[in-house]
């Protein structure tokens, strides 16, 4: 298979809106984007990933857990027995969240959580640190994530609180977006909110339509791909490379969401710069993820 | 918002977390809703040993409910005793009236309007529609 170019949808940054990166930025080109795009972004999200489900599962009964950036509390319906609270900045996505049985949802910033330190048994926070704007709060997201956690019984045990993170990998040249080694990593990210009667047309295409992995609908993560074709609609980005521009029709809206795409090694760094120890990481599927333990005090 | 919530929930302000006046927090102008829910014995059992009975003795006396027991129940104390005359060997045991009081108040009794008050600061946070929100305004973050 040939590697596909980067999406030419895919805008860089200035080094001008590089130095205005920060809490601003990010209220800006993602919280208020998620906010506006909760319900469609929700019902596009509703499969777990194998490697979160299995991580919720294997938890103790009984297990206090947060979700860091729950979004529509997808991972909030996976194991009943342990009681999660997620957190997520928007609140259209919170609301839907709530439902969730015996779980709970709040609306926090992850910089900003509101709960006691090392109270939690484990933690997961899924495709939520690649929407922070600097490395300093990338940083900083980890450590507030690692916080909640049980410190280790000594500073060689493996008994502390776990959690894991998943971020979007920038070595993904078998997704439709097409990125890889060497291609700039801050980027902005179409979600195209497609108007009204598109069924006719929508139907039409599928018979041609050829979908493979990561195949992404202008929405990034895997997700999207394993279980919603159906629900999205599929106008956006059924042909490799091509941009949601180009398909775009009268009513429908693009909105642009900033990532940062993670390197190879970069999500286990920022863990020890956090103060966390990496117990087990990967790849899947166009993330990268890891398990992270805090260190005990020394 | 369930009361369990509040047994895992402080100020989001950093410098509150080491002030033990910052948890639980107080709820003010509350307004509280049942949300029915089955009662899961498991589950309820598993989670009595995270509990901290004192601060959540608090909450439940500062929403004006009926006061808890000075001491936490224990495993035991959560499952009816079973009658002599059944044979409950194989059937899952059942409640017990305290399983279902502290079901009642941990999982059923909701926040719906109203705040959520750090001791230590001050700091209010609103719980609307049963959602409570620790968004910081920028200059306390």
């Amino acid at each position: 298979m040939t590697s596909i170019p980067p999406d030419p949808d895919t805008t860089t940054d200035t080094a001008l809106e590089i130095k205005s990166r920060g809490e601003e930025y990010e209220a800006q080109h993602v919280h208020s984007v998620y906010e506006e795009i909760a319900s469609h972004f929700s019902s596009t999200r509703y499969k777990p990933w194998p490697i979160v489900e299995r991580f919720l599962k294997e938890q103790p009964d009984g297990s206090i857990g947060a979700d860091v950036g729950c979004g529509n509390g997808k991972y909030l319906g996976v194991n009943d027995r342990v009681f999660i609270i997620g957190s997520d900045r928007s609140t259209n996505l919170t609301r839907i969240a709530t439902r969730h049985a015996p779980h709970s949802a709040i609306v926090a910033s992850i910089l900003a959580l509101p709960h006691p330190h090392n109270a939690f048994d484990f933690a997961i926070s899924i495709a939520v640190i690649h929407h922070l704007s600097t490395p300093e709060r990338r940083i900083e997201a980890v450590r507030c994530v690692l916080e909640l956690l049980r410190r280790p019984s000594t500073p060689d045990a493996q008994d502390g609180g776990k959690a894991l993170i998943y971020v979007w990998a920038l070595e993904q040249k078998e997704s439709r977006r097409g990125w890889d080694e060497g291609c700039e990593q801050d980027v902005m990210v179409p979600w195209v909110m497609k108007g009204k009667k598109e069924g006719g047309r929508k139907a039409g295409r599928k018979g041609r339509r050829r979908r493979k992995q990561g195949d992404g609908d202008g929405v990034g993560e895997q997700e999207q791909d394993e279980g919603s074709e159906h629900q999205m609609g599929a106008g956006q980005g059924d042909q490799e490379g091509e941009q949601e521009e180009g398909q775009k029709e009268p009513g429908d809206k693009t909105y642009l969401r900033y990532y940062h795409l993670y390197r190879k090694g970069e999500l286990e760094h920022d863990i020890e710069e956090a103060g966390g120890r990496v117990v087990e990481c990967g790849y899947e599927k166009d993330n990268w993820w890891a398990i992270a333990t805090p260190k005990g005090d020394t | 918002m369930k009361l369990l919530t509040l047994n895992f929930l402080t100020c989001a302000i950093k410098t509150c977390k080491s002030s033990p006046s910052s948890f639980p927090l107080h709820p003010r102008d509350a307004e509280l809703e049942i949300v029915e829910a089955d009662l899961n014995l498991k589950f309820l059992e598993n989670i009595l040993p995270r509990l901290m009975w004192d601060e959540l003795r608090v909450v439940v006396d500062e929403l004006g409910l009926p006061t808890l027991p000075p001491t936490i129940p224990t495993r035991a104390d959560l499952v009816a005793p079973s009658s002599p005359t059944s044979s409950s060997s194989s059937s899952d045991p059942a409640p017990s009236q305290t399983a279902r009081d502290l079901h009642r108040i941990l999982i059923e009794t909701c926040v719906r309007e109203g705040k959520l008050v750090c001791g230590n600061c001050g700091h209010e946070y609103a719980v609307k529609e049963g959602v409570a929100n620790f968004l910081l305004p920028a200059h306390l973050v």
